[in-house]
């Protein structure tokens, strides 16, 4: 039997070094993008927008076309360039504090025009880059530099589910919430992503695969401990599952 | 015909996620080497036993791992 | 050559399609509603694309997005919503991608009213966004050279990599006139060095962005910017001079200020005085060259605007203390008559002159 490959760094991403703190699943998730790009052809139509926060640089990492957009703004700056090039893959990777907080107004209209893009939303229930502050989809009780005594619903609201309340919205075809942490939901999470683009080509409308991710320096915990935080506290708020798929409602055609 | 992981040893940060993901137990952190970040870098301790499943290039936020299927040395 | 009788707005958007622009995002906002009205109902027609943003500030991020495909894209807006594109138009300056915004201004601060004003030249000419960056800024004053300025304004963006405004106000975009929207061959920039439209596997990926992480990376990219401008600055001043020969006063006034000057001119010189004008078509770059071409005459330059005065920063500087420079200007939705011009360069005339705005 001749030598085979199992796995190998996929074409679909740049030679550049990730620049994440160690442990950070934003790594895993840009290299599951960029492996559905290269398996689904994509990769030399797409263009990907980069948001503001820990994955600014994304543009460096992805091996394709891409612009970076103001904070929030991904959803915007997609839909332009979705509307000059509908024949093109567009993608936006966002973080929680770009998307639920900045940028709360933005992905509900591109949902609600059921912009054909697909969005990537990174959920780690933090603003990684600037420091771990609070976001919107920090947890009750969950300590960060701006909730030092732990975040207070009386003061602050419930943390905000982004694919519930986008489910809720017509123009929104495909709305998955899955998470990395673990090889078996990796790998779920790479279906969840395919499916996303596969829509997307087919020109079926708005799709978004939200992503829990860790962010272990923020939390204040090991990469490994991050894991099992993730896994014991984001998944009981944050249930992982398909929210929207209207492709399958409507029934293939 | 045996598996083989090749790791792109100076982009390891260390993490440890391969390790936790590993189902044979077989790598961990290589506490006699420093790589060029400053990490001690994984590597698999046993390479006869790992069966494959790419569980650890899976979970490797730095993409650092490469699985083959090759001919056996021996 | 048929001339036709059109709103101001209509203008605007019926030179940009000349122009080539098939892709419009906006948001309404008063006195610039006919701009995407006019848009929406025409782009469907040359299958272009009209879409209604949620707001200005997600507009002039698809203005962002679009620009950075290479594709002939504009915006409009009125000065609260051209307030909220300022993050947008950073960024576009910041990485350099073209496209024509137009602004309507209306009076200010805050809401202010929707009525004629010239109070958004500071907004304008010095980069209300973040950071070391100018953009050209055309005024027209009527509607032949508003169709001639929009169809200019692209071809600039394109040439120098940047976003370019129309600055009008509620007088130009609601008033008729006729024009002769001229087919326009608008030139043709290869973008492909750094357009986002997919690699197709042929080359490298193209990156647009503004983010330099470095400190000597963000300096040098700041002089490559400012190199630009210099160049903007050297090659495309515009302006117009109104009978300044053996002029002793000079009446400075762009846009829809600039007509009730223009008569004012008129009957002064009927009365035998001497006084011109410079009209600014460019506000940025400010056409100070002008000022170096009045005659040996001038005794005293006056600037007429729609505002507390802000314009006559540029003239001050332009002036380089050759001569004293007086105000004239009424807010709110006022404007000034013919009379209240004529009285205060009468004024000026006899030496009465004062040096504060």
């Amino acid at each position: 039997m001749p030598d085979s490959m199992i796995f190998q760094r996929t074409k679909g991403l740049t030679d550049a070094e990730f620049t994440y703190c160690p442990g950070c699943t934003h790594g895993i998730i840009h290299r599951l993008v960029a492996e559905v790009l290269v398996e689904l052809n994509q990769l030399e139509d797409a263009i990907g927008i980069a948001s503001v926060g820990c994955s600014v640089m994304a543009y460096d990492f992805f091996n394709c076309d891409m612009q970076q957009a103001a904070h929030g703004r991904a959803p915007a700056v997609a839909t332009g360039i979705k509307r000059c090039l509908p024949n093109n893959i567009v993608f936006t990777y966002q973080g929680d504090g770009d998307l639920a907080s900045i940028g709360a107004g933005e992905v509900v209209h591109a949902a609600h025009r059921s912009e054909n893009i697909t969005i990537i939303f990174v959920n780690n229930a933090i603003y990684g880059m600037t420091g771990g502050q609070m976001a919107p989809t920090t947890l009750i009780g969950q300590k960060t530099t701006t909730s030092p005594y732990g975040r207070k619903k009386e003061e602050t609201g419930d943390p905000i589910r982004v694919s519930e309340m986008l489910a809720t919205i017509p123009g929104a075809t495909y709305i998955e919430r899955v998470s990395v942490h673990n090889p078996a939901h990796v790998r779920k999470t790479k279906k969840a992503i395919k499916k996303a683009f596969q829509y997307q080509q087919e020109k079926r409308g708005f799709t978004m695969v939200e992503i829990l991710s860790t962010c272990n320096v923020g939390w204040g915990m090991s990469p490994l401990d991050a894991l099992d935080w993730l896994e014991e506290n984001m998944i009981p708020y944050y249930p992982l599952g398909v929210y929207k798929d209207k492709v399958k409602e409507e029934g293939r055609q | 015909m045996k598996n083989k992981l090749t790791f792109d040893v100076d982009r390891c940060k260390g993490c440890e996620l391969c390790i936790r993901a590993c189902p044979v137990n077989i790598l961990a952190l290589d506490e006699k080497r420093v790589n060029i970040k400053g990490y001690h870098p994984a590597y698999i301790m046993e390479p006869n036993k790992c069966i494959g499943c790419a569980n650890c290039a899976l979970m490797c936020p730095d993409v650092v791992i490469k699985v083959e299927r090759v001919k056996s040395d021996d | 050559m048929t001339k036709k009788l059109m709103k101001g707005a209509e203008v605007i958007g019926a030179s940009a399609i000349a122009a080539g622009c098939k892709h419009f995002f906006g948001y309404p906002i008063t006195p610039q509603n006919e701009v995407p009205e006019y848009m929406s109902k025409e782009m469907p027609k040359i299958g272009g694309v009209y879409v209604q943003a949620e707001s200005e500030v997600a507009a002039v991020n698809m203005i962002y997005g679009a620009a950075g495909t290479g594709t002939r894209v504009m915006t409009s807006s009125s000065s609260p919503g051209i307030a909220l594109m300022q993050e947008g138009l950073s960024y576009i300056a910041g990485s350099e991608v073209p496209c024509v915004i137009v602004s309507v201004s209306r009076g200010g601060p805050g809401l202010g009213g929707i009525l004629p004003s010239q109070s958004d030249y500071y907004q304008a000419t010095r980069g209300g966004g973040n950071g070391d960056y100018f953009m050209p800024v055309y005024a027209p004053a009527n509607l032949q050279e508003m169709s001639e300025l929009m169809q200019k304004a692209f071809d600039i963006a394109d040439q120098y990599r940047t976003p370019a405004m129309v600055l009008a106000d509620g007088m130009l975009a609601q008033m008729m006139e006729p024009v002769e929207i001229k087919p326009y061959d608008s030139k043709n920039i290869d973008k492909s060095s750094w357009a986002t439209t997919g690699t197709k596997g042929k080359r490298k990926p193209n990156i647009i962005n503004s983010l330099r992480i470095k400190a000597d990376a963000l300096e040098e990219h700041n002089r490559h910017l400012n190199e630009k401008y210099c160049t903007i600055r050297d090659n495309e001043k515009d302006y117009e001079a109104y009978q300044t020969e053996q002029a002793e006063v000079i009446v400075t006034a762009y846009g829809s200020a600039s007509r009730v000057v223009r008569n004012a001119i008129d009957n002064l010189r009927d009365e035998g005085l001497k006084v011109g004008m410079i009209r600014p078509i460019t506000l940025w770059p400010f056409p100070d060259n002008a000022f170096d071409e009045l005659p040996d005459t001038v005794k005293a330059v006056l600037s007429a605007e729609l505002s507390c005065g802000q314009m006559i920063d540029d003239i001050r500087i332009a002036a380089r203390g050759r001569w004293p420079v007086d105000f004239y200007g009424r807010t709110g939705g006022n404007i000034f008559s013919s009379e209240e011009i004529e009285e205060k360069v009468r004024a000026m005339l006899k030496g009465v002159i004062s040096n504060a705005r």
